[in-house]
């Protein structure tokens, strides 16, 4: 299929890998056939992130609290290594990143711009603890946009050009249209909320127990600015979460946090959707 | 879940568990999370696996219900179908002539240390195993690892079985006794560095199984990273479930672990 304002990302079903829980593909291969799998990157950075201090991942109930603090290994080293072998193993790959300037958002996108394979990329605009990690604050809707605007001018057309944007439901209309007049094909809504881990650092708050918030928050942006397709990603772990969120007019999902409790949600997921559709 | 036996203060469960035997090697694990509320992954050594057993293939792991998933894994009841994905993990590496190797666990993990000595004595290496425990309670597989292996030597802090210490107090001398030439070790990092360093001393390669929390087992979720120094000399940071749990104590930054 090929869901609206995801271009070149084109899809045999409607659920992907969220950035962050797919590892490198390798991992994640044992598990789920990557052949025609929309696969969404760990976001990357210009240079390499050696990541934060231990523990980086607790569980919350229903829940997991992370701070991993965008451990990669640079987009260089990303390019050279990692892509090659998702592209041979099938995936549509959207490479997830983030940077710290907006001339390090065009200069992320030049690279980019020429990897072989790549359907599209994932702008991170929804890190719960941008200054911690040194990326660009897009906490504004106007920032938000020169960031996708800087995107967009070095991104060839046919490339989908997809926003991640925090789950807010009070703000996320905001968002998304400043995101989408500056170029974006979409609007990932999801990922993490900010939130603390119990010693005190900053942290995301992914899975089941954010799902009722992604869930309001697409709602509120379907109603409200139907124009914008979005790509709902929060707490799925079951096909009828799927279903709800297609129900509530995304026209893909991605599944995170899932993964990292069960490594064969996508393959069921698939087969239970393929069953009943 | 087939069965739940008794080892002193531990449980050994035994599990059915299709796949898994047949691609099990000695330091592989398994990981189990509790239910929808509590999503992080357990790892679980995987002490004894029989390709066919009247269940089919089942595995065996050692469960310390003191601890507290311990508890909830101990306490199921026999019958209930759990999700367990595994084996995961880097294996120990075996040696490719026959050396002799000294074994060192204490507590629950010496869970994955029997299925290694049986490994090592189908290759000819002579294996001297040491154990050590809190007390006679936390003892595990003593008896049979005396049926399996050249030398048991057992140590508890409370000298209520064998000599009276840690094993840490025994690792120099049993190096140079049993002229081991490489040393296999699991535990926590706590636990497991000081053998680690006394086998750096003495010029003894070493495995280490490293016991850290993992909150996913399967490399997607880059929590359970262990600073490492490169054959380059280059420091870099692995994943304790998938270029580990098994690692070179040399390589290992102790400084930077927990």
């Amino acid at each position: 299929m090929s869901a609206p304002g995801l271009g070149a990302l084109r899809l045999d079903h409607p659920v992907m890998v969220a950035s962050g829980c797919g590892g490198t593909g390798r991992e994640l291969a044992p598990f789920v056939d990557l052949d025609g799998l929309g696969f969404v990157t760990r976001t990357l950075t210009r240079h390499p992130h050696p990541g934060g201090a231990m523990p980086r991942v607790v569980e919350s109930p229903s829940g997991l609290l992370h701070a991993v603090g965008l451990h990669n290994p640079g987009l260089e080293v990303f390019l050279a290594e990692e892509l090659p072998w998702l592209v041979r193993a099938g995936a549509r790959v959207v490479v997830s990143f983030c940077a710290s300037t907006l001339g390090e958002y065009a200069e992320l996108t030049h690279l980019l711009a020429s990897a072989p394979g790549l359907v599209g990329v994932e702008v991170n605009l929804s890190s719960p603890d941008a200054d911690g990690v040194g990326a660009f604050d897009a906490r504004e809707p106007f920032h938000a946009a020169s960031a996708v605007a800087a995107v967009r001018r070095e991104l060839p057309a046919d490339l989908a050009l997809l926003v991640k944007v925090r789950p807010d439901p009070v703000r996320v209309v905001e968002t998304a249209r400043a995101v989408r007049d500056a170029g974006a094909g979409a609007v990932v809504v999801g990922g993490a909320l900010a939130a603390a881990m119990p010693d005190g650092r900053p942290a995301g708050l992914s899975g089941p127990a954010v799902r009722p918030v992604a869930t309001a928050a697409v709602r509120t942006l379907v109603r409200t600015a139907p124009e914008i397709p979005v790509v709902a990603c929060g707490g799925i772990t079951t096909s009828e979460h799927v279903r709800d969120y297609l129900a509530a007019g995304a026209v893909a999902v991605q599944v995170g946090t899932g993964l990292l409790h069960d490594p064969t949600l996508i393959t069921r997921l698939v087969h239970d959707l393929e069953e009943t559709s | 879940m087939l069965a739940v036996g008794r080892a002193g203060a531990f449980r050994v469960l035994s599990l059915a568990a299709p796949g898994v035997p047949a691609a099990f090697r000695p330091g592989t694990f398994v990981v189990a999370s509790p239910g929808d509320d509590r999503l992080a992954a357990r790892a679980w050594w995987i002490h004894r696996v029989d390709p066919a057993s009247a269940f089919g293939p089942t595995i065996e792991v050692v469960v310390d219900p003191g601890s507290p998933s311990g508890a909830w894994f101990a306490d199921l009841a026999v019958g209930t179908r759990i999700a367990l994905t595994g084996p995961l993990g880097r294996p120990f590496t075996l040696p490719r002539q026959p050396v002799a190797a000294l074994l060192v666990g204490e507590g629950h993990a010496v869970a994955p240390l029997l299925a290694l000595a049986e490994r090592l004595r189908a290759r000819e290496c002579p294996v001297t195993l040491l154990v050590g425990a809190r007390d006679e309670k936390h003892l595990l597989a003593v008896r049979e690892a005396r049926r399996l292996v050249r030398q048991v030597v057992v140590v508890t802090e409370d000298g209520s079985v064998g000599h009276r210490g840690v094993v840490a107090d025994h690792v120099g001398s049993l190096l140079a006794s049993s002229s081991a030439g490489v040393l296999y070790t699991a535990g926590r990092p706590d636990a497991v560095r000081a053998v680690a360093s006394i086998a750096a001393s003495s010029d003894v390669p070493s495995q280490v199984a490293l016991e850290v929390p993992m909150p996913c087992g399967t490399g997607l979720c880059h929590g359970c990273v262990v600073a490492v120094v490169g054959d380059d000399a280059v420091p870099r940071q692995v994943r304790a479930c998938t270029e580990g749990p098994v690692l070179p104590g040399h390589r290992i930054d102790w400084e930077a672990l927990p």
